[in-house]
């Protein structure tokens, strides 16, 4: 498994041919308390860089990228409930959208940890 | 001038803290060519509150207000009593001159209102939530369309051709620009709405099937069945109501199958004032669609203290947090009117929107059958509520302009409304307001021009 | 799903043992303050505030077969009880008759008693819009005197008197802009908007199906003109610009953008939200402006209402006027004032009307509220007013550019409103506790975190009808927070302590939206 970041404060874990997606804690941090989550729905087919899923806060509302393209498994059903999950638990329970990895090659642009720091440390 | 408090004093020594020589000095990044150096001319200077009231009146001595006549228009605008208390009450300072509840903790007055308001709205139109009101019914029937277009990702709209043309208007103005397809017709002069002919126009690429109830003749459409032609094809329901009294005396629209119901509130507190402000109502009868409504909305929360309390809310719908994905660019709702709405509203309760409109209902069959017997009139209607449409035997336009100088005002004729309008149809309105005295000259007239 | 918002269930008319104040009632009530149930927990189906004649029961119907089968569930409350229970409500409000309401942007000036008294005539509350035009000439004629006065103020060469508010005006102005190219077969697709501008824009030219780019601001908070330019292309149809603009400052290349624009094919939109700076001082036709909105409830002062009506009438440059929106008014030589709208349109040369915007002519209401307003003041009192306007503000920015961060302060005198910023407060600390503070010592708060270019912004807009020991009084108190904020005094992140209500759970609202009443038992 291995775990990359985007320029977009989003995050994707690769395990074999499938990835999580979900916002950094950085981001939940700067949108505050989330209010609404909106995820794709199983089967949606997204190119890299598509709208996939919306998050909104009390006074912000952002559109959530497909870091790679593939077709959406699942969303996470949890957040309809309990959006403030994205608040409380980012990395892990609060994660947006699970997808296939079309085009493993799209990962190679992605930071890792270590350079995701530095880059939000630089912002 | 009376509502300037600066002294010439307080303008020099403000001056002198911000280092300027004059307020002209102020405008130095304004260009020097373009710069205007005194009070534009050819503009008259400023006057006196006796002077301009004095204006004012002459100008308005020369309208014939609907009180000073016997009166039945009605056409989208309604003339209903409106209690003395509602008027006292939004003028109160603290409701007129304050601005939208952004901070809600000294806005509690106007947050509670809006709830209270959404509560009033949602329950008279039968459906599960209601905004904060919409400028005018007019432009909440477009919002209703564009609201279906994006539930249904689906861009053609079939439109009742007795849905009051200036709506169809303004929604066929909108499509232009947005590219959605606006399937209209017009109107037939029949006893009972044409429901199959719009039903037979429901296809699978429709968004939204658009119906007024009562419709702009005045009958009363059967929405259930047109809901469950609409339903059929993956589309929605918008029933467009312009005289919320019916509601009084007519199943709610939520009950018989309406996905968005909108209207006019106008006759609710707001009074004629020529066209406007006017109050748009709008509400959905599926909650989980909330996201995708337009307008302000207010909810219930708690303070830091635990108590009950309100706010905006859902604001990441609206244009200054969605920008260009915003739900609608509209960011004004009409909040006075609205609270005069919900004054009224309260004033009748249950008890008095149904007596209210009984009484209505009572006076129209009254005039409806008395204006039948006018030799060259005919009663279109097979139903109706508290307006009706006659077919005489000339020219109905003409025949108003002529009543008008007799002090009646006999209604809006169909050539006024539809540009294709039969010159025979006038569409008359009987409310509370209207005497046993007004019906009787009306009848009178018509029988005197007519013979 | 609907999870119990009210955890205690507290409503006014219970009795607390404590609601966390020094000297606790077991009301909840505090001498003048006075809570208020809901119109549903105090009403009741049967009680009702207005005396209806008897109705015989046994009427005939012509309802067919629609007649209502249910209650609606409509509380009333007697007339006395109605009274109360709007009164009360009212004083948990704040409004301009009660104090300084110094938000930037939204020009909450004086509301003059005699346009309430005007706009209550019968001959203008209790005519029909529908009415033969013989019997409503003076309401026509107050629709054509105010267009007058708007044209002529503005140096333009019509305007479209229809649109509802000023974003609806906005999208008037946007779509005579696309008509006008469509008329010339030209299918321009992006509109360029300068990143101060109002969110209103880009909904309103994204509505419009326009895309829309942004055109950055200079460091002085201006317009930045050489990336306009080189920005500007057959591809361009408008640039929608905000004069004054949102960080409070005259843009004083707008001719020069606007020659530019023009020569470039495309329109100058205008959003006139701040032309209360202005009025009197320059004219935006002078300064090349094809479309501008003016919200009558702001420069014009018809009242604010708690969030509207408002009115935004758009004046047209000679190459947009022949696409306004119907109806509209034409007086003849004979004095007569006509209605134009869809049936005689060509009769007056108007057939190139993209359309209709509203139903009737427009918010009548505050045509007469607004005109009557104007022939107050006359061409000079609106001239005074604009430098009152901007007097006040630049003085409330001198007097605080030294305990406030002023981003403007060295960009020249501003307009009619002041921009400060957040920086400099304490860790922890930000605009929206500054903003809490200001409730406290009795003040509205400024427009907050807007413009966007700025960073925790504020905005001050006092306007001209504000006493100068008012403003003193202000300056006073923002000089105090200013000074806690960056002292990091907690107090201050609690405030407001003195409000009917203390901070409010705005994420709980929108997480879990309880959007109308329902009994307890039905949640």
């Amino acid at each position: 498994m291995a775990r990359y970041f985007t320029e977009e404060h989003e995050w994707i874990e690769v395990d074999g041919e499938a990835a999580t997606i979900g916002i950094t804690d950085y981001a939940q941090e700067q949108l505050g308390d989330v209010v609404f989550v909106e995820v794709p729905q199983t089967g949606t087919a997204l190119e890299k860089g598509a709208e996939a899923a919306v998050v909104e806060s009390v006074k912000a509302a952002s559109d959530v990228y497909a870091p790679i393209s593939g077709e959406v498994l699942e969303g996470n059903g949890a957040l309809e409930a309990d959006p403030e999950l994205v608040n409380s638990s980012p990395e892990d329970e609060g994660w947006f959208f699970k997808m296939t990895v079309a085009d493993k090659s799209e990962l190679e642009g992605l930071m890792d940890a270590a350079a995701y720091k530095a880059f939000c440390d630089g912002l | 001038m009376r509502y300037l408090p600066l002294t010439e004093a307080d303008r020099t020594e403000m001056l002198s803290v911000i280092g300027a020589p004059s307020v002209d000095a102020l405008f130095s990044d304004v260009p020097s060519d373009l710069y205007l150096e005194g009070p534009i001319t050819g503009l008259p200077l400023h006057a006196s509150e006796m002077a301009v009231e004095k204006h004012m009146r002459r100008l308005a001595g020369q309208n014939l207000a609907a009180s000073d006549a016997a009166f039945f228009l009605g056409a989208g605008a309604y003339k209903h009593h409106v209690p003395a208390t509602v008027d006292h009450l939004i003028q109160r300072g603290e409701f007129l001159t304050a601005y939208t509840p952004y901070q809600p903790e000294i806005a509690q007055g106007t947050l509670q209102i809006l709830f209270e308001f959404q509560t009033q709205v949602a329950r008279l139109y039968g459906c599960a939530v209601a905004n904060a009101s919409m400028y005018d019914g007019s432009t909440a029937c477009w919002e209703a369309v564009a609201m279906a277009a994006r539930v249904t990702r689906k861009k053609r709209h079939v439109l009742s051709g007795a849905l009051h043309p200036h709506y169809a208007e303004v929604v066929r103005t909108m499509a232009k620009f947005t590219e959605d397809e606006i399937a209209g017709a017009s109107v037939s002069l029949t006893a009972l709405p044409d429901d199959d002919g719009l039903i037979a126009r429901i296809d699978a690429n429709t968004a939204s099937v658009v119906v007024q109830y009562p419709d702009i003749l005045g009958r009363i459409p059967d929405l259930q069945k047109i809901a469950d032609a609409a339903h059929a094809h993956g589309a929605k329901l918008i029933v467009v109501n312009t005289e919320p009294v019916a509601l009084g005396a007519l199943e709610a629209p939520g009950h018989l199958g309406a996905d968005i119901v909108v209207g006019e509130g106008q006759s609710i507190g707001v009074g004629l004032q020529f066209g406007g402000p006017y109050l748009g109502l709008f509400a959905i009868t599926d909650p989980k669609l909330v996201r995708q409504m337009p307008g302000r909305l207010c909810g219930e929360t708690v303070d830091a203290n635990g108590k009950r309390g309100f706010v905006l809310t859902l604001s990441t719908r609206e244009q200054h947090i969605r920008r260009e994905k915003a739900t609608s660019n509209i960011c004004t709702n009409s909040g006075l009117c609205a609270l005069a709405f919900s004054i009224h509203m309260t004033l009748l309760g249950e008890k008095g929107l149904t007596g209210l409109a009984a009484e209505n209902h009572r006076l129209a069959c009254i005039a409806a059958d008395r204006l039948a017997k006018v030799p060259g009139v005919t009663v279109l209607n097979a139903q109706f509520f508290n307006e009706f449409t006659l077919l005489v035997e000339g020219d109905a336009r003409q025949i108003v302009r002529d009543l008008a100088a007799q002090n009646i005002l006999a209604g809006v004729s169909l050539a006024r409304l539809f540009p294709d309008g039969d010159a025979r149809g006038l569409l008359v309105a009987v409310t509370e307001t209207t005497t046993l005295e007004d019906i009787e000259t009306l009848a009178a007239a018509l029988e005197e021009m007519l013979s | 799903m609907n999870k119990p918002i009210n955890q205690s269930g507290w409503k006014p008319g219970t009795p607390v043992a404590s609601d966390g104040s020094a000297h606790p009632t077991v009301t909840g009530n505090k001498a003048l303050m006075l809570e208020e149930p809901l119109i549903f927990e105090s009403g009741g189906a049967d009680i009702c505030g207005v005396d209806l004649p008897e109705t015989p029961t046994d009427l005939p119907s012509r309802l067919g077969a629609f007649a209502r089968k249910d209650a609606i569930g409509l509380p009333g409350l007697s007339e006395p009880q109605t009274v109360r229970h709007y009164t009360r409500l009212s004083r948990q409000n704040y409004g301009i008759d009660l104090g300084f309401f110094p938000l930037g942007s939204c020009t909450m000036k004086h509301n003059p008693r005699l346009n309430e008294k005007v706009a209550r005539m019968p001959g203008f509350a209790d005519v029909h819009p529908m009415q033969p035009t013989d019997t409503v000439q003076g309401a026509l004629g107050v629709m054509n005197e105010l267009a007058h006065w708007l044209i002529t103020l503005t140096g333009m060469h019509g305007v479209a008197m229809s649109p509802k508010a000023g974003a609806h005006g906005e999208l008037c102005g946007i779509l005579c802009i696309r008509a006008a190219l469509e008329a010339r077969g030209d299918a321009r697709k992006v509109v360029l908007v300068p990143e101060s501008a109002h969110g209103t824009n880009p909904a309103t030219a994204a509505f419009a199906g326009y895309s829309t780019e942004d055109i950055p601001a200079t460091a002085e908070g201006r317009v930045d003109l050489e990336a306009l330019k080189a920005r500007l292309g057959p591809d361009v149809a408008a640039v929608m610009i905000t004069n004054p603009n949102t960080c409070g400052l005259f843009e004083r290349d707008l001719k020069e953008i606007s020659d530019a624009v023009h020569a470039a094919g495309g329109f100058v939109y205008c959003d006139g939200a701040n032309f209360n700076a202005i009025m009197g001082r320059v004219k935006p036709g002078d300064l090349g402006v094809d479309a501008m909105h003016i919200n009558l409830h702001k420069t014009f002062s018809t009242p604010h209402g708690g969030g509207g009506p408002g009115s935004g009438p758009v004046v047209l440059s000679e190459a947009l006027s022949p696409f306004g929106p119907l109806p509209f008014t034409a007086k003849t030589a004979d004095g007569y004032v006509h209605l134009v709208e869809e049936e005689n349109a060509q009769e007056y040369d108007h057939v190139q009307a993209f359309g209709r915007m509203t139903a009737f002519h427009g918010q009548m209401g505050m045509f007469t509220r607004a005109l009557t307003y104007i022939l107050s003041h006359g061409a000079d009192g609106l001239r005074q007013a604009a430098g009152d306007a901007v007097l006040n503000a630049n003085y409330i920015l001198r007097q605080l550019e030294s305990d406030l961060d002023a981003p403007f302060a060295a960009s020249g005198p501003c307009m009619h409103e002041a921009l400060f910023s957040d920086a400099g407060f304490a860790e922890g600390f930000s605009t929206l506790d500054l903003a809490k503070g200001l409730i406290d010592e009795g003040f509205h708060p400024m427009t907050v975190y807007f413009p966007l270019v700025v960073h925790g912004a504020m905005l001050v807009e006092p306007t001209e009808t504000e006493a100068k020991s008012g403003i003193d009084q202000f300056i006073m108190a923002m000089r105090s927070l200013a000074e806690r904020a960056k002292a990091g005094d907690a107090a201050l992140k609690s405030a407001p302590h003195h409000a009917p209500r203390a901070r409010l759970d705005e994420a709980q609202a929108a997480r879990n939206p309880r959007l109308t009443w329902s009994a307890p038992d039905e949640t």
